[in-house]
């Protein structure tokens, strides 16, 4: 092994991790290994199978209390990964932890790079920059800010309430803030959930009443999110609240006013009842909203849109709850950690003309007929046509805007269970017969196999193959005034032509439609397809790569009930470890000014997003508190003088890291 | 705005009365095109099913032909009024662009023969001419015997809709119905609008061929329709001169009118019938013309 | 009721053709195949599906599976009418009209085809016709379609063409174009390097 070679005393280990074969099989990790120890000031270099292991990590510590060692390269997979675990066996076994610096030979060469030959040397390439930059690197101290203790949860579906009445339970102080006039989201539309049938209003409303009344939770509904900043443990919000026009603290829900209200009869689409029922102006959503409280829709209601009504509803409400006069209103909010819980939105099935959404009024969405056979829905729970009469045949299409490249790629997941629910539903109620049209029927959970039994056993008919149209076209008398389903009996390898009363379109989850604005102002990332992007697929499944935002529910990708249950209590569960904890250390890539090189030009200042940095009238130079510094580096590469320098990111590190790899190429 | 133009095969023979009435149409509204100078067949169908690369290269000669006419513009926009020549030319111009051995290849095929092409074609059908850079309400100034109680059955068959058009949406086509409306007529809602009308099985499979022209011809009967409008001469051919044996085969008696949407614009302008090549038609629309039916 | 010939519906994989997906598939797009999910929409679009000996989504099946004898022999190819419906439609972007011609072209090569359909016929009766003249003439290729397969049909078709010829939209004049030479070198220079797309000659 070559000796300390220069340099002060510089001693650099370098491990190279086959990561079983993940490296090793792409890249010939010994050739690596022998390339680095012919490297200035290196003095160890070593291959391991699974350099993130316990005696992986070992072999660091040993290396520097034997004294062979005080800098530390790693070349194994991405920062992301374990940048944090060899940082702390560096500081383990004795160094500054900021002694180290990582090469990613997994990400960057063995799984994007097919010759073996090319992925070797550009892993040598690699670890010969990270080898030239760690030999400048500056011992740094981490700061530990205070965290505060109160959370967030955007969104008041399933998801937002478990994860609000979870941490409230703990003690914690949380705001839930909801975009609709009422919290509960989708499963309040249900009638029954699969795949127990059990009433989803039985199970839903006392939480959602829970959530009202809990002393630690502060609901704010009809309200949405103006701004967020700040960062893990110290974000400050701002909350548009939006009119209802009536106050919610004097109102108590009786619906005099709605009686009153000058229009007799409902006459605008509720949209809680996807537009099949009717509301008026002034109006509750649901018999069990909540908050249990009226409000006004300006865009329907005479006197916001003209200023001429009786006011009949003002003059009927024995609280005096009703105020024209309501502003928008923003509340400002300090909070430690957030949960974001947006839920996700149904396909439109007008997207697929052949299926005659929107054109034939006897085809209908899974969501309307969800209200159709809700007992307290525009029906009264009455599966009825739109003329009133019941459907004596009902074909239920799957997978509509899923599993489809012109419209979504992937499986939605939930909508083969619920086809089966509404199957269930629909016969029992109507006695009709009933057709699912699928491509491959999807019951991966507890419980849903045996209840795909139970439909086959009830006499539902399955039919394996996916719809191409639906049309009034009639061929046979039969058909006549009847919708006509046609699609292959895959199992048969016969086109059939089915006629029926009712066509139920089993659309797919989407992504919300403002999820990109929502993911902007939340400073997340989305998956290709629009859902918040979690941390890791498999190991941090409720972190996003913003430290301290967590995800729960559809809003990170389509799920049921179950799992997003389950998921918004690990969200509440990792916002509580956040909290617990007390404080969070940050990363020391704070900006700082070489003075000597600052010529006073000001660039820098106004461009601070967070105000760090002031002007020195005496010495006539910029000055930057490290303090307030969030080291996102905009100063850093606006100045022209190149007097501002970020730690961790220093031009001369980078340099070094480029000649690293020039040098070896 | 001038358009060059490629009649394809079919309107030579055929489908004249398409390119009669289309010429009419055209001059009255005075969009002017000039005909690509020694055009050659398209290269559809059949030519598809023997040898794809050589139907690229007939294909490519006609765009390349058309870019003559480019003289400094951007590009040049190519009228095909027929179905199978509006597909096969835009597949080509797509598919030199997408896919590079293809593109070499044609260049190299091209040149050799000294023809080039840089790929500044448009591919356009006359009823995306007519909606998108002429304009309905241009149209309707034009209309002098409006096409008023006229009940039309609007068909755009397959190939002008799917799968390279994107001028109107793929599964409910609108263009050619408010084209219709523009000109006075009522129009009918019918699912059959772009189902196939059987394509030259007509003539090699008749069984099957017919028996497809037959569900189109029948179901815009029995909505009510008085004529029904097409904007390609295979589908025109197979709609009408097929009803003697869709007759016979399904006991019926179809005497239904079947014509060019361009014959129907004539009609709706006042434009001589004879130039609109109406007589070349077994069952032409006058009967349901606002005098036929005094 | 068919009488029952003691079927035999097994089948051994030393019959199947591994390369044959390949061959088919070598066409611009091809390759998406192997995606397809039997979900049947293309069947279900098409309008000819119910008079094909196989579906358009068991030929994709078969295609897939190197089913060579079956698929070349199959009448399918040959009453697709390219109206691309399936295409359109098919949930995995696969060029299922594109597939249909491939077969065609192939069987042509393999002179496979259903000898009962007068397609394949017509399609070298263009095919001539337009190599020699650059254009085709209607009348002329139909005249010999039916002489070669059905003359006696032959005379039921004229008296829809007495009809035609009288309004004028067939005539017996052969459509040709001008330098036909250009045209050749065209073609011919696609004959050289055949590229990776299935191609088939004459
Ligand atoms: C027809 C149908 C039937 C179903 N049946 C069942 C079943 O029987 N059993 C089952 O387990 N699952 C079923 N599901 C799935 C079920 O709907 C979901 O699992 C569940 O609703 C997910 O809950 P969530 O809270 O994540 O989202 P959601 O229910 O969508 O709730 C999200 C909430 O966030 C609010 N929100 C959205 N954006 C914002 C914003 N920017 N700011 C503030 N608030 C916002 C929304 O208004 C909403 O209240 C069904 C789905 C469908 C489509
Ligand atoms: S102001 Fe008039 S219209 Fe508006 S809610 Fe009251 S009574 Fe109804
Ligand atoms: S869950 Fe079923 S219906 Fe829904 S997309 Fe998946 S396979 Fe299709
Ligand atoms: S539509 Fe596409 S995916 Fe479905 S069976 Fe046909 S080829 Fe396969
Ligand atoms: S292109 Fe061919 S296979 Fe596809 S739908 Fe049309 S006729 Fe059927």
């Amino acid at each position: 092994m070559p000796e300390n070679k220069s340099n002060g005393g510089l001693k650099i280990g370098v491990y190279v991790c086959d990561c079983g074969i993940n490296i090793a099989s792409k890249v010939n990790v010994a050739e690596v290994v022998e390339f680095a120890k012919n490297l200035p000031d290196v003095t160890v270099a070593k291959e391991y199978k699974f350099m993130c292991s316990d005696p992986g990590q070992d072999l660091i510590k040993q290396d520097i209390k034997d004294g062979k060692i005080n800098r530390v390269v790693v070349a194994s997979c991405s920062p992301l990964m374990h940048e944090n675990t060899f940082r702390r066996a560096t500081s383990e076994g004795g160094l500054n932890q900021y002694y180290f610096q990582m090469a990613n030979i997994r990400e960057h060469v063995s799984w994007v790079t097919a010759d073996k030959a090319a992925a070797t040397e550009k892993a040598k390439a690699l670890v010969a920059a990270a080898v030239r930059r760690v030999a400048i690197h500056q011992p740094l101290e981490r700061t530990r800010v205070p965290v505060n203790s109160t959370v967030l949860v955007v969104g008041g579906g399933i998801a937002g309430i478990h994860a609000a009445l979870t941490l409230a339970d703990a003690g914690k102080k949380v705001y839930l803030v909801e975009r609709e006039p009422t919290i509960g989201g989708h499963m309040a539309q249900f009638d029954k959930t699969f795949p127990t049938l059990d009433c989803a209003a039985c199970i839903l409303t006392p939480k959602m009443s829970a959530v009202r009344s809990h002393p630690n939770i502060t609901l704010w509904t009809y309200s949405e999110i103006a701004e967020v900043s700040g960062f893990v443990g110290n974000f400050k919000v701002k909350v548009k609240r939006k009119p209802r026009y009536v106050i919610e603290e004097l109102c108590v829900g009786c619906n005099l006013c709605v009686e009153a209200c000058v229009f007799k009869k409902p006459a605008f689409p509720n949209a809680f009842d996807e537009g099949l029922g009717k509301r008026k102006p002034i109006y509750m959503p649901f018999p069990q909203a909540t908050p249990s409280v009226v409000l006004i829709d300006p865009n329907t209601c005479s006197e916001l849109k003209t200023g001429k009504c009786k006011k009949l509803c003002a003059s009927v409400c024995e609280r005096n709850a009703i105020d024209f006069t309501q502003k928008e209103e923003f509340k400002e909010i300090d909070v430690g950690a957030i949960i974001l819980a947006t839920g996700y939105k149904a396909f439109d099935g007008k997207r697929i003309p052949r299926y005659g959404y929107g054109k034939y009024p006897n085809v209908y969405s899974s969501l309307e007929v969800e209200r159709l056979v809700n007992a307290s829905g525009p029906t009264g729970g009455e599966l009825v046509l739109k003329n009133g009469q019941k459907p004596k045949s009902v074909g239920i299409v799957h997978c509509v805007g899923s599993r489809d490249e012109n419209t979504n790629k992937y499986c939605s997941r939930v909508c083969c269970m619920y086809s089966l629910k509404l199957a269930h539903l629909i016969k029992e109620r109507t006695g009709a017969e009933v057709y699912n049209f699928y491509i491959d029927i999807r019951t991966p959970g507890k419980g849903y196999e045996e209840f795909y039994d139970k439909l086959l056993h009830e006499g539902v008919h399955f039919i394996r193959g996916r719809v191409a149209e639906i049309n009034d076209w009639a061929m046979t008398p039969d058909e006549q005034g009847k919708l006509i389903i046609r699609a292959e009996d895959t199992l048969v390898g016969m086109v059939r032509r089915i006629p029926v009363d009712m066509v139920v379109l089993a659309n797919g989850l989407e992504p919300q439609e403002d999820a990109e604005e929502v993911r902007r102002k939340f400073n997340i990332s989305c998956s290709s397809e629009g859902w918040f992007l979690e941390r890791h697929p498999k190991l941090a499944p409720v972190s996003t790569f913003t430290d301290g935002i967590f995800l729960a529910g559809a809003c990170q990708g389509p799920k049921d009930i179950p799992d997003t249950v389950a998921q918004a209590g690990a969200a509440s569960a990792e916002a509580m470890a956040l909290i617990d904890k007390g404080y969070v250390e940050l990363e020391p890539n704070t900006a700082y000014i070489r003075d000597e090189l600052c010529s006073g030009c000001h660039t820098c200042i106004p461009l601070c997003p967070y105000n760090a940095i002031s002007f020195n009238h005496e010495k006539k130079i910029a000055v930057l508190n490290g303090a307030l510094c969030k080291g996102c580096g905009t100063c850093v590469a606006a100045c022209p003088s190149g007097a501002l320098q970020q730690n961790l990111f220093t031009d001369e590190q980078i340099f070094q890291e480029i000649k690293g790899v020039m040098s070896y190429v | 705005m001038s358009y060059t133009y490629f009649p394809g095969c079919s309107l030579k023979g055929l489908g004249k009365a398409y390119e009669e009435s289309l010429l009419s149409v055209f001059d009255k509204l005075g969009i002017e095109m000039t005909e690509i100078e020694d055009w050659n067949c398209c290269g559809a169908t059949s030519y598809n099913s023997m040898d794809e690369m050589k139907a690229f290269g007939l294909s490519a000669r006609n765009l390349a032909l058309a870019e003559k006419y480019l003289q400094g513009a951007e590009s040049v926009d190519i009228i095909a009024p027929c179905a199978a020549c509006y597909l096969v030319l835009n597949k080509t111009s797509r598919y030199l662009k997408e896919y590079p051995e293809i593109g070499k290849q044609v260049h190299d095929a091209l040149s050799e023969a000294g023809l080039s092409y840089a790929g500044l074609t448009n591919v356009r059908h006359p009823l995306d001419i007519l909606q998108n850079d002429f304009g309905l309400d241009k149209i309707k100034a034009h209309v002098k015997q409006p096409l008023k109680g006229l009940k039309v059955a609007c068909y755009y068959g397959c190939q002008i809709v799917r799968p390279y058009s994107t001028f109107d949406n793929q599964a409910n086509p609108m263009v050619m119905d408010n084209l219709m409306k523009a000109l006075g007529a009522e129009v009918i809602d019918w699912p059959l609008k772009t189902r196939c009308c059987g394509g030259s099985l007509t003539g090699t499979v008749q069984e099957v061929g017919v028996r497809l022209s037959y569900i189109i011809v029948k179901e815009a009967q029995k909505r009510g329709a008085d004529v029904v409008a097409t904007a390609c001469p295979l589908c025109q051919f197979n709609l009408e001169c097929y009803q003697d044996k869709m007759s016979g085969w399904y006991k019926d008696n179809l005497k239904f009118p079947v014509a060019y949407f361009t014959q129907l614009m004539g009609m709706a302008f006042g434009i001589d019938h004879k130039k609109l090549g109406m007589h070349r038609l077994f069952v032409p629309p006058k009967a349901a013309t606002p005098e036929g039916r005094i | 009721m068919p009488e029952w010939h003691g079927w035999q519906k097994l089948k051994y994989e030393a019959e199947l053709d591994p390369k044959f997906a390949d061959e088919i598939t070598a066409i611009p797009g091809g390759e998406k195949l192997a995606n397809c999910i039997q979900c049947g929409t293309c069947s279900g679009m098409c309008p000819l599906s119910t008079y094909m000996d196989y579906t358009p989504r068991q030929i994709v099946a078969m295609v897939r599976a190197g089913f060579k004898g079956e698929v070349l022999s199959s009448y399918t190819s040959w009453l697709c009418a390219s109206c691309y419906a399936c295409t359109v439609e098919c949930p995995k972007g696969i060029k299922i009209t594109d597939i249909m011609y491939s077969i065609k072209r192939r069987a042509i090569q393999e002179k496979v085809y259903p000898k009962k359909f007068p397609i394949p016929v017509l399609a070298k009766e263009f095919f001539g016709n337009v190599l020699r003249n650059g254009r085709s003439t209607e009348m002329l290729v139909v005249i010999k379609l039916y002489l070669k397969t059905a003359p006696l049909s032959m005379i039921n078709q004229a008296i829809m063409g007495m009809k035609l010829f009288f309004q004028g939209r067939i005539g017996l004049k052969m459509e040709s174009i001008k330098r036909k030479k250009e045209l050749q070198t065209v073609l011919n220079a696609m004959d050289k390097e055949a590229v990776s797309t299935g191609k088939g000659t004459l």
